[in-house]
């Protein structure tokens, strides 16, 4: 077998920005993202302050059944080597899921967005946090990402045009459902 | 061949645009050296040992008299005036400047051509059969298949930042020459009764661990092509390994799962989205099939034009020659394809001027329907050359040098650029490749040798393609001195296999020494009619050690 890239523990985590991209804008950060954490945790569903706060994966899961009076305000971050599957169809329920990008060259996280959007239905905020880079926003973008929480240099108003550096493409992604070679016979 | 319509044609600028601002970013400061490697590597653009290195995609190898003509044009404003084909079948200029890398990725793009995806850890250029359309082996013509797969992987928004580069070869032949099994995936055209499908080879590869790619299927229907790939690299852009780049590749993960485990993997990936928006429809293939179409054959009696062919053959030695190791049967009568040489002794295989690039394009235009193909092995094909003008093609293509009649023999050699341009080199591969045409410069001798590939690297990343070559060269870096492996009985074809390690390296002063004894081996032992890679195969590596090491008596 493969060894995993990352035990999932003590990587990079992500920051979380004041400001970010959602749907084209640049809007406030409402959320709170908690880190993965090496020790023992001690945070209990009854523990965790009251709030709209993004867990780690390996968090939520345990305390999913008993953070479920608060689902408005609990979402989920996956790591790189964390799939899709893991949250699957319980994806419909969480308001916000982040894919975490701890390195740009590290492309697990499109394939990530597209099943959730795809294979798992998922319709809510889904957010690229991480060292992703301008450069990338479109296919991110393609892949199902609405939201972009960046953590670079570059102000986030010189970011947007880069959602949309083709306006047209080959292959059907989230964005477009249909294959170029499939429109073009419809013309 | 397929051309552009309005689409295309965006995508294709828009990419310029991007690249453009990217660079401007970079040379302002914005962009750090480590963010703008990968966005400058997906252009092809490398920064060498000399100067940077722009490698410029050419689909499939197919090329028409337009393009090279620009390509000829932008050798002389941009760069020293030459370009090299590759391995890859794709076209590399080896002195342009950074900064005006945009203007002649704009250039390209007014002829249908982009560098897009041509290095990078993404899908890159997919390759095929040089002779596709006109082999008479043909199952089907791979182009239509190379087209869409050019299309689904050009700016694949899920697969652009892979563990590794990956790459597709399809072959539509009964013989292999397109090398698919040692490619990422190998694409293999296969025919069920009336239904045309594909066996699918993967984990294939050189580089420094070689591996022969396994078969995960043995006939996949047509329509289900792209939706296959997809999951292939949808498994292994999630498995593949990250922590290291020389196990990044699919063939380690392949190798670590098992073909058949990893197989299982992609067909349950597979079965979730093969009826989805990448299948292919009636009206899809249709379509890409309508771009490679036979083009105006005349009507030949192919008995007499073999009849008269054959007399101008044995009027005149040098023709005959050149039409025994240069042209390739045509399954349309009356017509032959012809292999140009790149590969006259002295100079560096692949290496073309820019009046030769418009010579080719000229001979294109005036033999072959305007188009060429290029070649893995760094020659160039004009596919559809009318048998009666043979003998005025060949006295054209000796006038510009590109007659050599070596295609196939031991001077058609494979040979990366080497310690001379590469940075990555740890020796020079070029004056090897060299001392050798100049020593093995009896074309009876090796017309006598028959079919022989001879690879050389000058590393062990595997551009020259050691690992296959019948005869395998490469450089290796022994205490800051270069020297030189040779390697026995690889094959790229059909029957694909790895060359294996004589023994001990040599200096380069002793390598053509070496080749000549070995050359001695197969003179002595081979069989009538037996070609080197048959005679080693049934004689294994032992007489050739024996006779290379023996020590002086």
């Amino acid at each position: 077998m493969p060894k995993p890239a990352s035990s999932g523990k003590a990587g990079p985590q992500p920051a979380n920005p004041e400001q970010l991209i959602l749907d084209g804008r640049i809007v406030a950060n409402e959320w709170r993202l908690l880190p993965q954490t090496d020790e023992e945790t001690e945070i209990t569903a009854e523990s965790l302050a009251p709030g709209k706060v993004i867990l780690p994966y390996s968090l939520w899961q345990p305390l999913r059944s008993a953070l479920a009076p608060r689902k408005a305000e609990i979402g989920v971050w996956l790591d790189s080597d964390e799939t899709a599957d893991l949250i699957g169809k319980n994806a419909g329920k969480l308001p916000l899921i982040a894919v975490h990008f701890p390195a740009f060259a590290d492309g697990r996280g499109f394939t990530t967005a597209r099943l959730l959007r795809e294979r798992y239905g998922y319709q809510g905020e889904l957010r690229a946090v991480g060292a992703f880079m301008r450069d990338q926003l479109t296919y991110l973008r393609r892949c199902g990402f609405n939201a972009f929480a960046y953590e670079g240099e570059q102000p986030l108003s010189g970011l947007l045009e880069s959602l949309n550096d083709f306006s047209e493409s080959y292959q059907a992604a989230v964005d477009q459902p249909q294959s170029l070679f499939r429109r073009r016979g419809l013309v | 061949m397929y051309r552009y319509d309005e689409r295309d044609h965006t995508i294709i600028q828009e990419r310029v645009a991007q690249f453009r601002s990217q660079t401007e970013r970079y040379l302002a400061g914005e962009l750090s050296e480590e963010q703008f490697l990968p966005l400058r590597l997906q252009n092809g653009l490398y920064i060498q040992r000399l100067a940077p290195m722009l490698r410029i995609a050419v689909p499939y190898g197919l090329l028409n008299s337009a393009q090279l003509r620009r390509l000829a044009r932008i050798s002389r404003d941009f760069d020293k005036g030459y370009a090299h084909f590759t391995t890859r079948q794709n076209l590399q200029f080896n002195w342009p400047q950074l900064e005006d890398i945009p203007d002649i990725l704009a250039e390209l793009a007014e002829v249908e051509m982009h560098a897009v995806q041509t290095s990078g850890n993404c899908i890159r250029n997919t390759t095929s059969d040089p002779f596709a359309g006109v082999a008479r082996d043909e199952i089907a013509d791979p182009r239509p298949y190379c087209e869409l797969i050019r299309q689904w992987s050009t700016f694949h928004p899920e697969f652009a930042f892979l563990p590794r580069k990956f790459k597709i070869a399809v072959s539509g032949s009964e013989a292999d020459r397109a090398a698919i099994r040692v490619h990422d995936i190998g694409v293999q055209i296969v025919r069920r009764g009336d239904e045309i499908g594909f066996q699918v080879l993967v984990g294939g590869g050189q580089g420094r661990t070689p591996v022969i790619a396994e078969q995960i299927r043995d006939f996949l229907p047509e329509e289900d092509l792209l939706s296959y790939l997809e999951a292939i690299v949808r498994v292994y852009n999630q498995l593949g390994r990250r922590d290291n780049k020389y196990k990044a590749r699919i063939k380690i993960l392949v190798k670590a799962l098992g073909a058949e485990e990893f197989g299982r993997r992609v067909e349950r990936e597979w079965e979730q989205i093969k009826d989805g928006a990448d299948k292919l429809t009636d009206d899809a293939l249709a379509w890409a099939k309508s771009f490679f179409t036979a083009p105006e054959y005349k009507t030949f009696d192919g008995a007499v034009s073999d009849a008269a062919l054959q007399a101008q053959a044995d009027d005149d030695k040098a023709f005959s020659r050149w039409l025994e190791r240069n042209s390739f049967p045509h399954r349309v009568p009356g017509y032959r394809a012809i292999t140009l040489s790149t590969k006259p002794t002295g100079v560096p295989p692949g290496d073309v001027t820019d009046r030769q690039l418009e010579a080719i394009a000229d001979l294109a235009d005036e033999y072959s329907f305007g188009e060429v193909r290029v070649t893995h092995e760094q020659n160039v094909v004009l596919a559809d050359v009318p048998q009666d003008r043979l003998l005025e093609l060949w006295q054209a293509a000796r006038k510009h040098g590109f007659a050599t009649p070596n295609i196939g023999t031991l001077t058609d050699m494979i040979c990366c650029p080497g310690g001379d341009y590469c940075s990555l080199a740890n020796a020079k591969s070029i004056p090897v490749a060299e001392a050798i045409q100049r020593r093995f410069d009896d074309l009876d001798y090796l017309y006598d040798l028959g079919d022989l590939d001879l690879n050389i690297s000058g590393c062990m990343n595997a551009c020259g393609h050691h690992h296959v070559g019948h005869i395998g060269i490469l450089g290796v870096d022994k205490k800051g001195e270069e020297f030189y492996q040779v390697q026995l009985g690889g094959s790229s074809s059909e029957n694909a296999s790895l060359a294996k390690v004589l023994g001990p390296s040599f200096s380069r002063a002793e390598v053509t020494e070496v080749i000549g004894k070995i050359l001695d081996i197969y003179l002595e032992q081979r069989r009538p009619e037996e070609p080197f890679i048959d005679t080693y195969n049934r004689i294994g590596v032992q007489p050739f050690k024996e006779k290379v090491y023996a020590k002086a008596s």
